[in-house]
Parts: C-alpha cells; sequence; structure tokens
C-alpha cells in the first residue's frame, strides 16, 4: 500500500468572492484509472472499489453499448464531436472511505466544502449530506433522527454492497444502459451519487443533499443517483455542482434514476454552476406509481454544453410529473435543456415550465417531448417556455415535441421570447442602480416566478449567481 | 447651489432638437416648462438623465456645481436627479418594494443594506399619502397598473428617493381629476427648501395643483419666454402661436 502524501496547505483565501468555485487544489489520488477507456479501465474500477461479480458484468457489458453507440448529432450539436473520451481519466480518488465527521476528512477537500459552504449549510437546513470530491464521496453523513425513521442516504458503491435487495431491484430499471450513449459510459464507469430509500409513509422534513466537486482536469465525473421513496413516503433531494475553470474539458455524465412508488413524492432540485469548459451530459428520468409525484426543478448555470431532459414516467394512475426548469446561456455555452412526459396511466398530469436566459453570445434550447397513447384517457399536460434574450446575438430555439392520440385528453403549450429593451434598463439605473444592478433585477424578475419554487437557501444562491452572470455581460 | 443648464443642444442623428437652451433651477423653486408638440420637452428630460438616443453635441449642465454629462445614468440618479416618467416601464416579476430597496440601497455604500423596519414604515406611510392600497408593494413594477396608478407609482418613488432635482414629465397625461389632485398633493408634500422640481406639462391644469414659481415656455428646442404663474393662464388662453410674436428677451 501506498500513503497518500500529505495534503498540500494551499491558501485560497485570496480568491475573488465573485468566482467562488474557481479554485483547486493539487491531485494526491492514490487511484487513478489513466488516460481513455478500455475493457482494463473498467477492471480497475472494478477492482479499487471491490464491486460484486454482477456489477462488474454490468459495466462491462455498458461500455461495449458506450462504444457501438454512435453521437446523437444527427439531431445534437456537432459540439459533441469535440469531446475526445481519450484525453479523459475516467476515476480518481484518494482512497478514502467517505467520512462521518468533517473533523476526519483531509483539510484540502474539507476547505473546498467550507469554501462552497457546505457544512454550513447541512447545520442550517439540512437532514443529511453527501460530498463528492472527483470519483468518491468524501464525506456522508445523515442526521440521527431521520436515520432512526429508516432512511438509507449513501452513497452508491455502499448501496449496492450494502442493501442490495433494494438496489438490484431499481438500478438501471428507469434508465436502461442502451437509453443513450452517455448513460452507457456512465453505466460502465459510475461512481459515487447516492443511494437513498425512504420507507412507506416516512415523510422526510428536511431535504438531502448531495454536492458534486470536480477538482481534478482533464477527469470525468460519473455519479449515479438512484432514489427510492416507497408508499405514501416524501423527500426532496438538492444537488449542487461545481468544477474550477482548467484549460482543458471535463465531463460531467450523471445518471439519475426516481421511482416513486404509490402515492409516494419525489422533489429533485439541481442548481448547478459548472465552469465554461464542462460538457455535462446528464440523464434524469422518474417513475411515478399510482397517485405519486415527481417533480424536477433544475437549474442550469454554467458549462460549456449542458444536455440534460429530466423525464417523468406516469405509469401508475392519477401520477403527475413536473419539470420546472431555469437554464442560463452566456457567451461560449449552449444549454440544450427541456423534459421528457411519458403518460402511460389514466389521468395522469404533466407540467413543464421552462425560462431560459441568453446572454452574449449564449444559446438555449428548449427540447421538450410528451407523450399520451390512444388508448388512455383524461391526461392533462401543460408546457409553458418562455425564453429572455439579453443581447442582439443572443440565441434561443425550441423544439417541442408533443404526440397526443385519442381524443379524451388535453393539452396546452405556450412559448415566447422576450427581450430586455434599453428602455427598461434605462429606467431602472435613472432610479440609481449600476447597468449590472439593473440587468440582474430584470433577469431575477423574469424567473421569480420559477425561483420560489426552489427552497429558499437555493433561490438566494440562485440570486447571487445570476448576479454575477450579470455582472460580466455588460459595460 | 443649483440645476444649471448652459447652452445645451441636444441631437438624434440627424436631427438637432435642443438648440441652445438656457435653465438654472434653484432649490426650493418650482420651474414649469410649457411647450407646444414636438418642441423638445420630453427630449430636455432625457437628456439631463442621460438617454443614449441622444448626443449632447455642447453645452453644460450642472448639478450643485458638478457637471454630469459625462457621468452615467445611475450616476446622475445617484446624484440627486430624478425623472418622473411620462411612460413608466414595467419590471415584470420585480415587486414594488424589492425595486425601491434595491433603489435605496444603490445610494448605501457597498456591502451596506437599508433597515428594512424604517424602509417599510417610511413606505406605507407614503402610500397612504398617495391612496395606493398596500398590494402594491408586492405587484410587479407597473405590470397591469392603470395610467393613473403607474404615475402615483412614479411620485412614490419620488417620495422614497427624496432627490434634490425631480423632473416630472407629463405627469398630468392619462390623469383624471382625482388622481390628479392625489398626485399633485403627494408632489407638493415633497415641495421644500431643499428640492427644485422641472414641471414638464402640456397643459395647464396640472399648475393649478402645482403651483409653480416660474413658467417657461419652450419651442424649437429653446426657451423663448419666461414669467410668472401667470404665463401658463395666458398661454391656455392664446396658444403657443402668440408666443412667437414675443421679442427672444426672455430666454437666458
Amino acid at each position: 500500500m501506498v500513503t497518500a502524501p500529505e495534503p498540500v496547505e494551499n491558501d485560497i483565501s485570496d480568491i475573488k468572492v465573485d468566482n467562488v468555485g474557481d479554485f483547486t487544489f493539487p491531485e494526491r489520488n492514490k487511484f487513478d484509472s489513466g488516460f481513455g477507456i478500455t475493457s482494463k479501465t473498467i477492471d480497475y474500477i472494478s477492482d479499487v472499489k471491490g464491486d460484486p461479480d454482477w456489477i462488474r458484468e454490468f459495466r462491462h457489458k455498458a461500455l461495449k453499448v458506450f462504444q457501438d453507440k454512435p453521437m446523437p448529432t444527427h439531431w445534437a450539436t456537432k459540439d459533441l464531436e469535440n469531446i475526445k473520451f481519450d484525453e479523459f481519466r475516467y476515476y480518481l480518488s484518494d482512497g478514502q472511505k467517505p467520512k462521518r465527521s468533517w473533523d476526519d476528512v483531509p483539510e484540502d477537500v474539507k476547505k473546498t466544502f467550507d469554501r462552497l459552504g457546505i457544512p454550513e449549510q447541512e447545520r442550517k437546513f439540512l437532514a443529511g449530506v453527501e460530498a463528492q470530491y472527483d470519483s468518491e464521496a468524501a464525506y456522508s453523513n445523515i442526521k440521527a433522527a431521520v436515520a432512526e425513521q429508516g432512511v438509507i442516504f449513501v452513497n452508491s458503491s455502499e448501496g449496492l454492497k450494502n442493501h442490495p435487495e433494494i438496489f438490484k431491484k431499481w438500478f438501471g430499471k428507469v434508465i436502461p444502459t442502451g437509453d443513450n450513449k452517455f448513460s452507457a459510459l456512465n453505466s460502465a464507469v459510475f461512481s459515487g451519487g447516492s443511494f437513498i430509500y425512504v420507507p412507506p409513509g416516512v415523510k422526510v422534513k428536511h431535504p438531502l443533499q448531495a454536492y458534486f466537486r470536480i477538482n481534478s482536469e482533464q477527469f470525468g465525473q460519473f455519479e449515479r443517483t438512484l432514489i427510492i421513496a416507497d408508499e405514501g413516503a416524501e423527500v426532496m433531494y438538492m444537488e449542487g455542482c461545481t468544477a474550477p475553470k482548467f484549460e482543458t474539458a471535463t465531463l460531467h455524465s450523471a445518471v439519475v434514476e426516481l421511482v416513486a412508488l404509490k402515492g409516494a413524492k419525489i422533489q429533485y432540485v439541481t442548481v448547478q454552476n459548472w465552469s465554461s469548459n464542462v460538457f455535462n451530459l446528464v440523464t434524469k428520468r422518474g417513475i411515478a406509481h399510482e397517485d405519486a409525484v415527481v417533480k424536477w426543478i433544475d437549474c442550469n448555470i454554467g458549462s460549456r454544453l449542458t444536455m440534460k431532459y429530466p423525464g417523468v414516467i406516469m405509469k401508475g394512475k392519477r401520477a403527475r410529473g413536473e419539470v420546472i426548469s431555469i437554464a442560463l446561456a452566456n457567451s461560449g455555452q449552449h444549454q440544450d435543456t427541456g423534459a421528457k412526459m411519458v403518460h402511460a396511466a389514466d389521468d395522469t398530469t404533466s407540467n413543464v415550465i421552462s425560462k431560459s436566459i441568453s446572454i452574449g453570445e449564449g444559446r438555449a434550447t428548449y427540447r421538450g417531448l410528451v407523450h399520451i397513447p390512444k388508448h388512455l384517457k383524461g391526461c392533462k399536460n401543460n408546457t409553458e417556455c418562455d425564453a429572455l434574450l439579453i443581447n442582439t446575438n443572443s440565441r434561443t430555439d425550441t423544439y417541442p415535441a408533443i404526440s397526443v392520440r385519442g381524443n379524451q385528453h388535453s393539452t396546452q403549450h405556450e412559448a415566447s421570447v422576450s427581450q430586455v429593451s434599453a428602455d427598461q434598463i434605462f429606467y431602472l439605473m435613472q432610479r440609481g442602480l449600476s447597468e449590472a444592478e439593473a440587468m440582474s433585477l430584470s433577469v431575477n424578475g423574469f424567473i421569480n416566478d420559477l425561483a420560489k419554487e426552489f427552497p429558499m437557501e437555493y433561490s438566494v444562491e440562485l440570486k447571487r449567481l445570476i448576479d454575477l452572470e450579470m455582472e460580466g455581460s455588460v459595460g | 447651489m443649483s440645476l444649471e443648464i448652459k447652452d445645451l443642444h441636444a441631437q438624434i442623428p440627424g436631427r438637432e432638437i435642443l438648440k441652445g437652451l438656457n435653465l438654472t433651477i434653484n432649490p426650493g423653486e418650482v420651474h414649469a416648462i410649457m411647450g407646444p408638440n414636438g418642441s423638445g420637452k420630453s427630449t430636455l428630460s432625457k437628456v439631463l438623465c442621460g438617454h443614449s438616443d441622444y448626443e449632447v453635441t455642447s453645452g453644460e449642465v450642472l448639478l450643485d456645481g458638478q457637471n454630469i454629462l459625462d457621468m452615467a445614468v445611475d450616476a446622475r440618479s445617484r446624484a440627486g436627479l430624478f425623472l418622473a416618467f411620462q411612460y413608466p416601464h414595467e419590471i415584470p416579476g420585480v415587486s414594488n418594494a424589492n425595486f425601491l430597496r434595491a433603489s435605496l440601497k444603490a445610494r448605501l455604500p457597498k456591502g451596506e443594506d437599508i433597515d428594512a423596519v424604517k424602509f417599510y414604515k417610511q413606505l406605507y406611510s407614503r402610500m397612504d399619502a398617495l391612496e395606493m392600497d398596500r398590494s402594491f408593494t408586492s405587484r410587479s413594477v407597473n405590470e397591469g397598473f392603470s395610467g393613473g396608478e403607474k404615475k402615483r407609482n412614479e411620485i412614490l418613488q419620488l417620495m422614497m428617493l427624496e432627490p434634490k432635482y425631480a423632473i416630472l414629465d407629463e405627469t398630468d397625461s392619462g390623469l383624471d381629476i382625482d388622481a390628479l389632485k392625489i398626485v399633485s398633493r403627494g408632489v407638493n408634500a415633497m415641495r421644500s427648501e431643499n428640492r427644485g422640481f422641472l414641471v414638464i406639462t402640456h397643459y395647464q391644469r396640472l399648475l393649478n395643483y402645482i403651483q409653480p414659481d416660474i413658467v417657461h415656455v419652450l419651442k424649437d428646442g429653446r426657451i423663448v419666454k419666461t414669467g410668472g404663474k401667470e404665463l401658463s393662464l395666458e398661454l391656455e388662453e392664446k396658444g403657443y402661436d402668440w408666443v412667437h410674436e414675443e421679442p427672444l428677451a426672455a430666454a437666458a
């Protein structure tokens, strides 16, 4: 065994406050899968993680699917072709187990999460926290009162080892390996992410949170999250993500599966703030059984390219699916986001509200899919997508695909594009606001009705992030 | 101490609108500017506030001795210049209270915030004076407001920001007589020896409620006549064409 080198002290106190996520510590990885992805990479990861055989096999099969599947550039942006899979490392860790106390977390990692405010948030309003640093969780803790209710909140490795009876039943069932090229990639090399199980009737009062931090350059992060809310259970899960700005591209490709059993409710909140060279290609889907609710509240800021279309399969009668999304695309960024709503039972309801903001040469794309088959009745969908353009060279596109068969359903689609006018900014500035403040206020106003859907602490964070984005966009 | 406009020339591309305008407003004074359509009244208000559609080609505007023509729109506001807009803009999703808080906060040193309790106390008392329902605090700025409500909201902002010099651009347009009285009461309550007003209007009616100390007639980008408040009555009676016949002695 090689001992990990002493953590290097690195003073981050002089970092500009307006760039909270943009700092990095030297790597001290004990395990590094090296560049590129082959079956050897898979075995390396499985060895390091001590995977059971069925997972090793699952990974190998997934690698084959990943290698066989073409890039989806027949409909998606050509920028995907710039992803050089041989130039990433697929697994990096310091070989330490996740700690239950922040005091035990290595100093540099602890400083990282301190800087991002995670321990503070945990004390204030969270029921549990998992903090992932590159490939593995550095910290994972659930409050005793929540654990006593039988709630399981661990990382995916622990989940599959310690709770195989629940894990195996649902893992890869909501999003099959072959769903798309990147779900296959994730299935091959996944590491970290959360496994949550909420027993029947348990309503978790405070949110559970995971934070995903990339620290290393030329690296891909592939967390895998599986959340199961048993009958009548309720849980809110929140995730945040950041990465420093490197010279080279970074890949983040997660798979998130949600299962809401009869009468259960899962709310999944994301506030991501990736640096502008991250390819963020994420597959997220939930299944809602009878009378269950799956709600995605999704906020995408930063990244070079984000492709993410949270979906809900409404499998049981009266199930409800919701996607509330905010995307902000600055120059050099493309937010290609949307929602998939698949109605698979009578009297199911789906609601999609999407707002995007394009700044400078930023591009925001909305892709929506609503599917209601002919044999059902009483299904309802409402889709609203609004785009705000800040500059004259900002861009937005909308690709809604609504397939409704049968005549016993109701669907509604509204879309709008608006611009922050020079006169609006003049009006605000005449009251003493700087141009950036005037822009921020206008943009925050535009998303205000959606921001209210976020937990208060996150809507404050959201506002702060928007203020930072707007600061750089004017003048 | 004064708002001093000296030989101000301003244009939009290809057309000069202000052609050497001179005007001095001392604190405590209420000046009215009247004039026919297209004389440059609204242009004057926008040029003073720094609207980017207009280019100042020569002249000076001194706010308490400081030339503000090089200052950005927001800096002029913070220096004490306020414009009650003829057509106030709607700001969807931004509540009136938040807008006012942000405007007041912009006047504080960076990092400082206003006292919320004091703010709301002041806000409510001023809304009461303008007979505005409390629900306006949480409504989006001007969104879905009637014409009269928008104008009242402008005066509310004036009352909250307490500028040194306030320009009222056709505040009476679109107001019924009751709203006109309420708005005028608000403005009159703000009259003080420390504050100067420039009231731009097309009609004499407003000046029955906000009594000016000095009345100017603006025509073709210049002030062509200046007098006491009786001048506005004369204009009402005779129309603007009559001013033509007067010599230009009143300018400067």
